[in-house]
């Protein structure tokens, strides 16, 4: 890294404003939101009427699951239901 | 967090392929200032596209890491995974006219710069809390002084010489780290 004056420094900080923060938990909580989308899919692969019920109401059935339902995590939850 | 935030890049790595939650939470914590800077200030992608390919790095980041040849190159691979779906989102947007007629913003002068910047920031992690605070309020939130002094209840005509004396400490910091000559 470069030495760098304090201007420099202010100039680099502003480069990396933070994101929301709603964005970095989603991100965060990817590994878990896929373990319970895993779990769900398997359920429902196993279970014609689950998986009705999930189709009809897709933001429902991800909050039962403790999945916070975003457009992401429900166009995957359909997409996946769909090809089974 | 503590823990994790001292780890390398390569170590995060491993601890994520071993499934510690801890370490995959630093991981987007540590690189989630550079991935929304390549979509928003690179691409210039509107909110709803940023978002999505913020989510897409993430997810293909998770997926992936198992892939990864080098652990300790994680943000390069981020760095293109980025550009490349965000590239991607602009034409699904239909803007692939549009990006072909305009100058390449995300060239890899761009992202050292960016690198850099990221560097500086996780530097600012060894500066006191209040430093850090007042630093990132005011140069990466955009905050008002008033707004700091109201927060953080301390006088605003005081904020300017805090940010002074905080930014000189860094300054310092990060001539000990590179052991360079201080730029005068």
């Amino acid at each position: 890294m470069h030495m760098h004056d304090e201007e420099t420094i202010a100039r680099l900080l502003r480069d990396l404003p933070r994101p929301p923060e709603a964005w970095i938990r989603a991100a965060q909580e990817l590994p878990a939101a896929r373990v319970a989308l895993d779990d769900l899919v398997e359920r429902a692969l196993a279970d014609a009427e689950l998986r009705r019920t999930v189709l009809a109401d897709i933001q429902a059935a991800l909050r039962q699951e403790g999945v916070e339902p975003d457009r992401r995590s429900a166009a995957a939850l359909r997409a996946r239901l769909s090809d089974l | 967090m503590a823990g994790a935030r001292s780890l390398s890049d390569s170590q995060l790595v491993a601890r994520c392929r071993d499934g510690d939650a801890e370490a995959w939470n630093e991981v987007v914590e540590r690189f989630s200032r550079y991935v929304y800077a390549i979509t928003q200030r690179g691409f210039q992608l509107s909110g709803a596209d940023a978002e999505d390919v913020f989510q897409e790095v993430f997810a293909r980041t998770y997926e992936r890491l198992g892939d990864l040849r080098d652990d300790a190159a994680l943000r390069p691979w981020l760095a293109q995974t980025t550009r490349r779906l965000s590239i991607d989102s602009l034409r699904r947007g239909g803007r692939e006219q549009a990006t072909e007629s305009l100058p390449e913003p995300v060239d890899d002068a761009w992202i050292a710069r960016l690198d850099e910047a990221l560097s500086v920031h996780q530097a600012m992690d060894e500066l006191p809390d209040q430093c850090q605070d007042v630093l990132d309020r005011f140069f990466c939130r955009d905050e008002s002084y008033r707004v700091i002094g109201a927060d953080l209840e301390i006088p605003a005509g005081t904020i300017a010489s805090r940010i002074s004396r905080c930014l000189a400490r860094m300054r310092e910091m990060l001539g000990k780290e590179t052991g360079a000559e201080p730029v005068r």
